[in-house]
């Protein structure tokens, strides 16, 4: 019976400090960084995050995820009620699929809307991980686009079933799709990235960013289509243009090509010419690109900040 | 500086001349609003130095104290080398896996049931997502919390929350780890199996730094221990007279902050109330085994015959050890004329345990005791450090197996 600790052992005598002397092996400590770490280790964290969120916001709830479709869905239901039989904005110059169209622009932007405002207040409501754990900070931010990826999966579910049920057959070109979900969350991620960080020094944030994704929402061609737009100007640009130099914009619009009704206008017809979708694209490259580098910058103070 | 000779065990945690400054603004503009509208209303901070200019070494397989009162800079200390803090100065290297984390149950969300909940920690301590599967039998098993599973977090006791973090923490497979006040942690039993895993890893040869504020497990466990103050180190070496150091930085300028009389109406007082050791030294802390005079020293304002001179030792939760009386088994103290001064002294073997300990003394008349003509509640203090048992006293115990 020898599991009794040995306390009664003087400790080891010990002269003084070790000799002073670097392993071979030693590194230096940094503070924490936006990435790094391996890319495995990012990964798992930001999949363990994500999923985290996606257990604790369904699995308490009893119809669980239905909850989550029908919020866009409610919305998609109200606009459909309000813009087609009290407006009636179909009567003189019907958009064809305009439901189908409406649903779409709804559920991209809702994917838009979630990840950015999700990601607000990101790190400064997971500041007790942040201030007792190294782990790459940008894990943080991104798990929020992660997670809102499920929901935008399973909404497009929906969309589809939609188009289906309209008597679209389906096409070669919704394969588009696909890029198009990518730029999406490029383009989420990375205003994700800058408020997020932002947040952490400027509480304000949050309300700001609260209005301008109303405006945003009325700004881009969800309710209407590029083409309703097309007669008005703004400064001899036809605001059909404007509209899609919005990044949300060309990708609703593009969608409603790839998805709905091959002979709408594409982002880069609508825009005038193909060169010019590197407007929009450069949004999202440039706010993705100040996102990351702004993210970087604070990461270290981060732990410290909050 | 490399060293010319080849230490026995290489460096694993190298830590020099760190400081580490936090500017608290006097007025934290949070708000854009408030900064547009004081632009130029300079925000003054004051600089909390919380780590000043530490240099330290830790030797590879080393168990690593660091002591010191509440917001002397150990926790921020330990986050450096994990690196949650970055440095303003200096420079922190390791050799070697660091575990990320420096808390039990990071990540534990009350939401979830163990099972997610071990998993989230395991993956946050830096296992893959599939080890984390694959150990998760064992961590239930060590937990002791088979059956609860599938609980949620926020329904289990805080002993079985505890049980479970620790059980997940040492699945990490770093070789060195951090460790932020983990030990007073579950039951007794349990206490006594995560001792068991604590030298388990120091026989594996893992690095440990750790933080407490408990100096029995750092003088049960580490090689070394540092003391910090106000963001510096004040003394390393030793667990032991760390341990001496810390208690005395606690409570030895206590021991002197007691009250310097106590008058009745005709003068009778106690003066003063000290602890000595046996060549008549004054002390404030002792070791065990040494003999332990409880010493008071007396005025008497009147004649008194038979007087009572007596001492109480207390803990510091009230709790009587001794009650020490000068007319004990029939002694006689003798006649006493006014005017008088009386230095008693009672003796003790010191078999205290490692603790802090109040002496009251008492002057009372013949008789019972009861009658007190001076008495002062906790006049003096002393710390006692060495071993624990777990027991009151540490009475020298004569151990014999016999075999039958």
């Amino acid at each position: 019976m020898s599991t009794v600790p040995d306390i009664g052992l003087p400790a080891p005598p010990d002269a003084g400090l070790p000799t002073p002397k670097h392993a071979p092996a030693s590194h230096r400590v940094h503070a924490p960084s936006a990435m790094g770490g391996g890319l495995h280790r990012f990964w798992s964290l930001t999949f363990m995050l994500a999923r985290t969120e996606f257990k604790l916001r369904f699995f308490g709830s009893v119809l669980g995820y239905v909850w989550t479709l029908m919020r866009p869905l409610m919305l998609f239901g109200v606009m459909l009620f309000v813009f087609t039989v009290i407006l009636n904005i179909n009567k003189n110059n019907p958009v064809p699929h305009y439901p189908e169209y409406l649903l779409m622009g709804i559920i991209l932007f809702t994917y838009f809307q979630e990840t950015t405002s999700g990601s607000v207040p990101s790190l400064v409501g997971r500041e007790n991980l942040l201030r007792r754990v190294r782990f790459p900070r940008l894990v943080v931010p991104l798990s929020v686009a992660l997670f809102c990826l499920f929901n935008l999966g399973m909404n497009l579910v929906v969309v589809f079933v939609f188009i289906l049920a309209s008597g679209i057959a389906p096409m070669w070109s919704w394969l588009e799709l696909i890029p198009m979900v990518m730029i999406l969350v490029i383009f989420a991620s990375g205003v994700g990235m800058l408020l997020s960080a932002l947040y952490v020094r400027f509480r304000d944030v949050q309300p700001i960013w609260e209005v301008f994704l109303q405006l945003l929402y009325y700004g881009s061609p969800i309710l209407y289509t590029v083409q309703t737009a097309a007669n008005h100007h703004f400064l001899n640009i036809p605001f059909s243009r404007i509209l899609v130099i919005n990044p949300l914009g060309a990708l609703i619009t593009q969608g409603r090509k790839a998805l709905l009704q091959p002979s709408a206008p594409s982002a880069a017809a609508a825009l005038g010419g193909y060169g010019r979708l590197l407007i929009p694209l450069g949004i999202v490259a440039g706010l993705f690109a100040l996102g990351l580098w702004y993210f970087n910058r604070e990461a270290p103070l981060i732990s410290e900040k909050l | 500086m490399p060293a010319a000779t080849v230490p026995a065990t290489p460096t694993a945690v190298s830590v020099e001349n760190v400081s580490k400054t936090f500017r608290l603004p006097h007025r934290q503009y949070s708000t854009l609003k408030e900064r547009a509208l004081h632009p130029f209303r300079s925000t003054s901070y004051d600089e909390l130095h919380a780590v000043q200019d530490i240099s330290l070494e830790i030797a590879e397989g080393e168990f690593f104290g660091i002591v010191g009162r509440n917001g002397s800079g150990k926790s921020t200390l330990l986050k450096c080398i994990a690196g949650i803090y970055g440095v303003d100065t200096g420079r922190i290297s390791i050799a070697g896996r660091l575990s990320p984390f420096i808390e039990l149950g990071v990540g534990f969300n009350p939401d979830l049931n163990a099972r997610d909940n071990v998993v989230i920690n395991a993956i946050m301590l830096g296992l893959s997502r599939k080890q984390a599967m694959a150990r998760f039998e064992h961590v239930v098993a060590f937990a002791e919390l088979e059956g609860f599973m599938d609980l949620r977090l926020k329904n289990y006791s805080s002993g079985m929350l505890v049980r479970l973090a620790f059980a997940t923490a040492i699945q990490v497979d770093a070789e060195i780890l951090l460790i932020d006040e983990v030990l007073a942690v579950g039951d007794a039993a349990f206490q006594q199996k995560c001792f068991e895993e604590f030298f388990r890893l120091k026989r594996e040869g893992r690095t440990i730094v750790f933080v407490s504020h408990d100096m029995h497990s750092v003088e049960r466990f580490c090689n070394r221990a540092m003391l910090m103050e106000q963001g510096r180190m004040t003394k390393i070496g030793d667990p032991r007279e760390i341990g001496r150091a810390y208690h005395e930085l606690n409570f030895g300028r206590l021991a002197h902050d007691a009250p310097a009389e106590s008058h009745s109406a005709d003068g009778t007082a106690i003066a003063e109330a000290w602890f000595e050791k046996a060549g008549g030294e004054r002390v404030t802390s002792a070791s065990q085994e040494d003999t332990l005079s409880m010493c008071f020293e007396a005025r008497l304002g009147q004649d008194l015959h038979e007087p009572v001179f007596a001492v109480t030792l207390r803990t510091e939760l009230g709790h009587t050890i001794i009650v020490a009386r000068s007319d004990q088994h029939g002694h006689s103290s003798g006649s006493f004329k006014a005017g008088e001064s009386v230095v008693a002294r009672f003796a003790i073997p010191n078999w205290l345990t490692a603790s802090r300990y109040l002496l009251t003394p008492s002057l009372a008349h013949e008789g019972t005791g009861e009658s007190a003509l001076a008495l002062v509640e906790d006049m003096a203090s002393i710390v006692i450090h060495g071993e624990t048992s777990g027991g009151i006293l540490e009475l020298p115990v004569d151990v014999r197996l016999e075999r039958l």
